[in-house]
């Protein structure tokens, strides 16, 4: 039972990462809103099956949250958004593939070295790796893309990297748990605002757009 | 009046505040609600320091370590709301901002020192990071209060880059907390400070290694450490004074107050990798890049905000050389600066309104045009230039005579960084203050006394520190390491 149990968790974690490399090359914004929306249904399985292993009853509430609000919502919300402004051509990626794609192989590589090594407790540790390997395949999406939409679909990718360490955390506080859900809550708020105000302003949510104010004033 | 009531009342009194700012309409009104209400959660904080302290629970603590951040905190954030009353009324006579901007801004304004307050007496790594999340949220809205195509891109690279930084925060955390969790147990005691730090010398040193390199970059995004500053100068260059001033005076206080704490966790587990390198490495860096970006700035609001990430830079490297000496030097330092640093966006904030420009080359003769503003910001400049009898000169000397007993080649790169700073500063604040007056010269309106206010402080400190605060922070070097 036990080895079965962990099995399925990493399979469930490892398919997280597999999506995270979905992510980055998908170049059509709403190819990529959809694959967000497989990794937070996958976020939703793997934290459900955490729930079922550890028998913590809270952690369901934070799988169907993740499956209602990341799997649903916020996907369909951006479709509307990228709908609305017209900029459902391709993706502008400011490194290649290739190269984009071996820097994500190397940090998964990095962080599976260091946390494998370093917790003591079997059962947090390769859960753990394969979080901080969405985190900072998130990130690495993040720098990499130039827009808006895509970056904010980083961030959020790597937020699920973050629900997926606090649920293998064993038995960590509930009050975390909804206030992780409640700041990716708020966080689309801020982040809607801005769309919003950026959109009223420059007709574009391309970052290039912003980027020629950057610097000093003259 | 009891502690428990005071400590309650400094957490209270700004939530119902906002919320009642939310429903008034009519600025005027607002602001001096904001005021009032600052000014009451300012008076509990302080009642803290002679009340009884309320026993520390799951959530909420008082201790040594805290109880001046709290004070000094809610002080600041009573004369910045002073200051911000008699000051947005321009803005919005000029046009800048609408009264339904004004409405949010005094709301989000109180939800900011709930925020910070609650980071400050959390006893909880959870709650802490929750809270200081809230307060980096509510000024994301606060810098793009303007809506101009500058206040949105800064407010969005704040956004994104704070975002970064309290995700890693968040990592760290929890990381933290698998640490613990074998030694304490499951659930909410592994995450409550005072148990972490009685059992930290069992804690997996391996894991909290990997943690505070998380929570050291993911809390310093937030206290501006370069190479993660990028945020910084625009947040403070493009939203309203008065948040700029809150902005260095108090946030990136929290924020390096978070990483204190952990500090504090891994000093105490032995086996654990020391903190000090990793602190010294990333302060020096962020004082000797501020000290050159100095000289290239020319807007002034920039110029100051590129002067916090120095000081931050200062205040990160004594703590890393620890020890009771660098580390009083660390605490007064981050006193000192708060108070300064905000004392000086009071300054500029009217000289921007006066001249109606930021710009550096069209800002002159301060001193002669308006007295009592031109004098005030050249001492607040000189204080923040370290130039005796103001206290930060008393921090920076202890910070360097430590660092020359202890690692004089560090120190040497620390006189480096301090004089390279102190030439850019002086620099600029003879153009601004002296010579002949720029045009336009519109009248004043905020007001001075919080400048004033602040500059006293600094110069009496530095003149002579009441007994008081030297018992509390050599309490608090102590239990630093």
């Amino acid at each position: 039972m036990q080895g079965y149990a962990f099995d399925i968790a990493h399979m469930l974690a490892g398919g997280l990462v597999l999506v995270s490399f979905m992510m980055i090359y998908q170049d059509r914004l709403y190819a990529l809103l959809n694959t967000f929306a497989l990794q937070a249904v996958l976020l939703a399985l793997a934290v459900a099956w955490q729930a079922y292993i550890q028998s913590a009853h809270h952690l369901y509430a934070s799988a169907a949250l993740a499956l209602v609000f990341k799997g649903m919502i916020v996907p369909w919300a951006l479709h509307r958004v990228v709908q609305r402004l017209g900029i459902h051509r391709e993706v502008e990626t400011v490194a290649g593939v290739v190269p984009t794609m071996l820097a994500g192989m190397g940090l998964v590589a990095l962080s599976m070295l260091q946390l494998t090594q370093s917790a003591e407790s079997a059962i947090a540790r390769e859960d753990l790796a394969f979080a901080l390997s969405v985190i900072l395949l998130g990130m690495l999406m993040m720098i990499t893309r130039r827009n808006a939409v895509s970056q904010v679909v980083g961030f959020m990718s790597l937020e699920n990297g973050l629900i997926l360490a606090a649920a293998a955390a064993q038995g960590m506080p509930l009050v975390v748990e909804i206030s992780v859900a409640f700041s990716v809550l708020i966080a689309m708020i801020v982040i809607g605002v801005f769309l919003f105000r950026i959109r009223e302003r420059f007709d574009s949510v391309d970052l290039e757009a912003l980027d020629e104010f950057r610097g000093e004033r003259r | 009046m009891t502690g428990d009531t005071a400590l309650s009342a400094v957490l209270i009194l700004p939530v119902a505040a906002a919320a009642l700012l939310a429903l008034l309409p009519g600025y005027r009104i607002s602001a001096w609600v904001n005021v009032v209400a600052s000014l009451a959660t300012f008076l509990a904080a302080a009642s803290l320091l002679v009340l009884a302290r309320p026993e520390a629970g799951d959530y909420l603590r008082v201790d040594d370590v805290n109880i001046v951040f709290i004070v000094l905190n809610t002080f600041v954030g009573f004369t910045a709301a002073f200051f911000s009353a008699s000051y947005i009324g321009h803005e919005l006579e000029i046009g800048r901002v609408t009264p339904a901007n004004l409405r949010f801004y005094h709301a989000m304004y109180q939800i900011m020192m709930f925020g910070m307050n609650l980071a400050l007496v959390s006893n909880n790594i959870g709650l802490m990071w929750v809270a200081i999340e809230l307060a980096t949220l509510t000024t994301v809205l606060m810098v793009g209060l303007y809506r101009t195509h500058e206040a949105l891109e800064a407010a969005w690279k704040y956004f994104i880059l704070g975002s970064v930084g309290i995700a890693l925060a968040l990592f760290g955390t929890i990381l933290v907390y698998v640490a613990a969790q074998p030694v304490l147990g499951e659930g909410m005691p592994a995450m409550v400070w005072s148990n972490l730090i009685g059992a930290a010398a069992q804690l997996d040193s391996a894991m909290l290694n990997v943690a505070f390199v998380f929570l050291l970059v993911g809390y310093g995004t937030k206290v501006g450490l370069a190479p993660f500053h990028a945020w910084l100068p625009d947040a403070h260059a493009e939203g309203p004074t008065p948040i700029s001033a809150v902005l260095s005076g108090l946030l990136l206080n929290v924020a390096l107050y978070a990483v204190l704490r952990f500090k504090l966790l891994m000093t105490a587990n032995e086996a654990a990798v020391a903190p000090g390198p990793l602190m010294i490495g990333l302060g020096l860096l962020s004082l000797i890049f501020a000290a050159f970006m100095l000289y290239r700035r020319r807007d002034i609001k920039r110029l100051f905000a590129y002067s916090s990430i120095e000081h931050m830079g200062i205040i990160v490297f004594a703590f890393g050389i620890g020890g009771p000496l660098a580390n009083f030097a660390g605490l007064l330092h981050m006193v000192m600066h708060s108070l300064t640093k905000s004392a000086i966006f009071f300054a500029v904030g009217n000289v921007t309104q006066i001249k109606g420009t930021q710009k550096l080359s069209e800002i002159r003769g301060l001193t002669q045009s308006h007295p009592a503003l031109g004098w005030g910001l050249v001492l607040a400049v000189l204080s923040i230039a370290g130039m005796p009898p103001s206290g930060v000169f008393m921090s920076e000397f202890l910070v360097v005579t430590t660092s020359f007993a202890r690692m004089p080649v560090l120190a040497l790169i620390l006189v480096f960084g301090l004089i390279l700073a102190f030439g850019a500063l002086l620099l600029r604040l003879t153009g601004v203050a002296f010579g002949t007056p720029s045009e336009p010269n519109a009248p004043m309106h905020g007001s001075l006394a919080p400048l004033w206010l602040h500059l006293a402080l600094v110069y009496l400190i530095g003149l002579h520190m009441p007994q008081a605060m030297v018992d509390w922070f050599q309490t608090v070097a102590a239990i630093l390491g």
